[in-house]
């Protein structure tokens, strides 16, 4: 017999990573047109994020009071989630389990199959990107179709999505006319022939496109942004009201949620629902704001939990703050490497600052060595998080955990000595100065020798001093100090 | 006041000049400055690149250097920052040593704010008739929280004309080893910044930082933009034209 003691990860189906990101940032910042839509949605949801948020006196409190909720939420997550089962099921819902994507996958897929639509209609999810649910759906026969503009958009594209909150970030106008006219005719209602790209008309495409398909939906699937362990209410909060006509419309639900999305009351809520929608969109407050408990009349609920590796987060105390995280994109926006390479670049439906923590923990950290390096650890993820998660600190301590390369090893360890007494030290410095017969132009250096040579290929490096800081100090202050 | 200068390794190795004026402007002000020869280096490259280990012995070598001080000043907030938010916790496995780290690093200051909070003064007696922008570098800013502390400073200099540098609290893209990891994305940050310092028209960007000022002089060198990158205590310390 055989006995499980770790903690699963998220399994391989798990959409969580991709190419090494030095080499995928590569190919999105040779990207200008990418760029520059980057560039400009970036700062445009910066200012207005930077706006309401400063209107409110009490951000600070608002933001410890998000950050102690959500650590004693983690704390207390077994009883939590048992709670939450109970009052779900006693109102009528039915509560499903599932430890990776593969059996989240497997739950929902029996679930479409036994009401025998061929069809769903999806709210925007993390979670059920995360898990790949759509190509789960569509191997069984099952198509599923995003209802929510930038999703649509990505989806209608053959596109993955580039941001949590704007999956279609990366696409303008131009582009989304050009998809819409292309392909919304071979899955439903087509786009008019002659579509502008202006903004409305953009949209009323889309309304009419879209109409059809929530008139026609027996399903629907959609995430969470919250739960409530106490009432088992579940929450989604979107701008565009398409959720909600996922939510209410068709005859059966299922919500796909990760375990972490819990709020132990409906009071502690009232905190997050000022939280996010600032730190998100930059609103005061969101449009639409569904909430449901178990299952309505006429309709069936289902609530499938997903773990999926986060169970392992919650293992390591240096890292388990990352759970607090309630997908609100702010450091997204914020983060200087975001906004140059671009969600894709990161591999994992999670991308950004957090992404870069939260998918090497999800995945394990040899599964993802490159992403913690993915930062410069400049703090601006840190200052603009609403639940304040110490996202350079939690990129360190991954980096302590990942495989490094030998050659990288040998480097650090060999400068470690040098530097581990001043005799050696002094010694390392002397022979820098043969640095300056290297590659030499204009008084600087201009080539290193690999794995430096990554420097010089844009930068110039000043020659190695000639007279070091310690002799001109024995020169003007004598040996004593 | 006794001062112990913590050159940094990078100074020491790649632009002592930091480091003297370093020296020369707390001597100016009349302070005792004194140059333990025991240090080396913070250990921040080690820690932030994945290698506590290797850091360890470095933290250790530093506390026990500077212990016997009672105020240390280094020219360069990033490896202040690392004193500061790193050492206690990096050490935690040795409690004893966790906690001495956590008292020598409550003694340890970045330069602009040595003479702001700790010596009180913003006119340091300086000359410096330059167009100058500030880059305020992403380790003061945000580890340290240094504000406006270095442009308290630069303002009180005789002949310095303080322009104001586009997009400042924008990382520079050099973030220790991820300018050579990630060096695509490093370069790309960088030309943005290049970009914001030439649009001021200064002859000269400052900060407090040798590692991000090396970054930003060498794009700047590159490109033969002819803008300098020179560090705040080489302006504080001048008496050019006085
Ligand atoms: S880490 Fe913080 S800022 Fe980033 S998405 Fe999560 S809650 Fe928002």
């Amino acid at each position: 017999m055989t006995v499980f003691l770790g903690l699963p990860r998220a399994d391989p189906e798990s959409h969580l990573h991709g190419a090494p990101f030095p080499q995928a940032a590569r190919a999105a910042i040779a990207d200008t047109q990418l760029r520059r839509n980057l560039g400009n949605a970036t700062a445009t949801i910066r200012a207005k994020r930077a706006r309401v948020v400063g209107e409110v006196p009490d951000w600070a409190a608002l933001r410890a009071a998000g950050a102690a909720i959500k650590d004693d939420t983690l704390a207390r997550l077994p009883e939590l989630l048992v709670q939450l089962e109970e009052a779900v099921t006693a109102r009528g819902g039915t509560v499903h389990w599932a430890r990776d994507a593969t059996e989240a996958n497997r739950i929902v897929t029996a679930l479409v199959q036994a009401t025998g639509a061929d069809e769903v209609v999806k709210v925007k999810s993390m979670a059920t990107q995360e898990i790949g649910l759509n190509e789960a759906l569509e191997a069984a026969g099952i198509a599923a179709w995003e209802t929510d503009l930038a999703e649509l958009i990505v989806q209608l594209g053959h596109d993955t999505p580039s941001h949590i909150l704007v999956p279609a970030i990366h696409r303008n106008r131009a582009e989304i006319r050009e998809i819409f006219l292309r392909e919304m005719g071979r899955v439903g209602l087509p786009a008019p022939a002659d579509l502008t790209d202006s903004p409305p008309a953009l949209a009323d495409a889309a309304r009419r496109h879209l109409r059809q398909k929530f008139l026609d939906a027996r399903v629907a699937i959609s995430g969470a942004n919250f739960a409530v362990a106490s009432t088992g209410t579940l929450s989604v909060v979107e701008s565009e009201g398409n959720g909600r006509m996922c939510i209410t419309l068709p005859r059966t639900l299922i919500t796909v949620m990760g375990i972490e999305k819990l709020v132990p009351t409906w009071q502690d809520l009232e905190v997050f629902l000022q939280l996010l929608p600032r730190s998100s969109t930059g609103e005061r407050m969101n449009p639409y704001t569904s909430m449901w408990s178990g299952a309505v009349e006429g309709q069936e609920f289902h609530l499938v939990l997903l773990d999926n590796g986060r169970t392992a987060v919650l293992s390591d105390p240096e890292g388990r703050a990352a759970l607090r995280c309630i997908r609100c994109s702010a450091c997204l926006n914020v983060c200087p490497v975001y906004e140059r390479t671009g969600g894709h670049a990161y591999g994992s439906i999670y991308p950004g600052p957090i992404g870069a923590v939260l998918s090497p923990q999800m995945t394990g950290p040899s599964q993802n060595s490159t992403l913690p390096y993915a930062s410069s650890l400049c703090g601006a993820c840190y200052d603009a998080c609403p639940v304040a998660i110490d996202i350079p600190s939690m990129l360190v301590h991954l980096r302590s955990q990942v495989p490094h390369p030998a050659a990288e090893r040998a480097v650090m360890r060999s400068v470690a000595y040098a530097m581990g007494s001043p005799r050696r030290w002094a010694v390392a410095l002397a022979v820098s100065k043969a640095g300056r017969l290297l590659g030499r132009r204009r008084g600087r250096l201009s080539t290193l020798p690999p794995p430096l040579s990554g420097w010089t290929s844009s930068r110039d490096l000043p020659l190695p001093p000639a007279e070091s800081f310690r002799d001109w100090w024995t020169r003007t202050h004598g040996d004593g100090s | 006041m006794r001062i112990a200068l913590f050159l940094t390794c990078l100074v020491d190795a790649v632009v002592p000049a930091a480091g003297k004026a370093t020296v020369e402007l707390l001597e100016r002000l009349g302070h005792e400055v004194v140059f333990p020869p025991g240090q080396t280096c913070c250990g921040q490259m080690h820690v932030n690149t994945g290698y506590p280990g290797e850091a360890l012995p470095l933290i250790r070598r530093y506390v026990e250097t500077f212990e016997p001080y009672e105020a240390v000043v280094a020219p360069s907030g990033s490896c202040v920052g690392s004193v500061r938010h790193q050492h206690a916790a990096v050490a935690s496995g040795d409690p004893a040593l966790a906690a001495r780290a956590a008292a020598v690093a409550a003694r340890t200051y970045e330069l602009s704010e040595f003479l702001v909070d700790v010596l009180g003064v913003t006119d340091v007696g300086a000359s410096y008739p330059h167009r100058v922008t500030y880059h305020p570098t992403c380790h003061s800013l945000r580890l340290l929280r240094v504000g406006d502390k270095p442009l308290r400073l630069l303002r009180e200099v005789r002949g310095l004309d303080l322009v104001e540098l586009p997009g400042a609290e924008e990382c520079c893209g050099f973030g220790g080893t991820f300018a050579v990891k990630n060096a695509d994305t490093s370069t790309a940050m960088l030309a943005d910044k290049m970009r914001a310092v030439l649009d001021t028209r200064a002859e000269v960007c400052a900060a407090s930082d040798s590692s991000c000022l090396l970054h930003i002089g060498g794009g700047l060198s590159r490109l033969r933009t002819g803008v300098r990158t020179v560090h705040l205590a080489e302006i504080l310390a001048s008496r050019e034209g006085s």
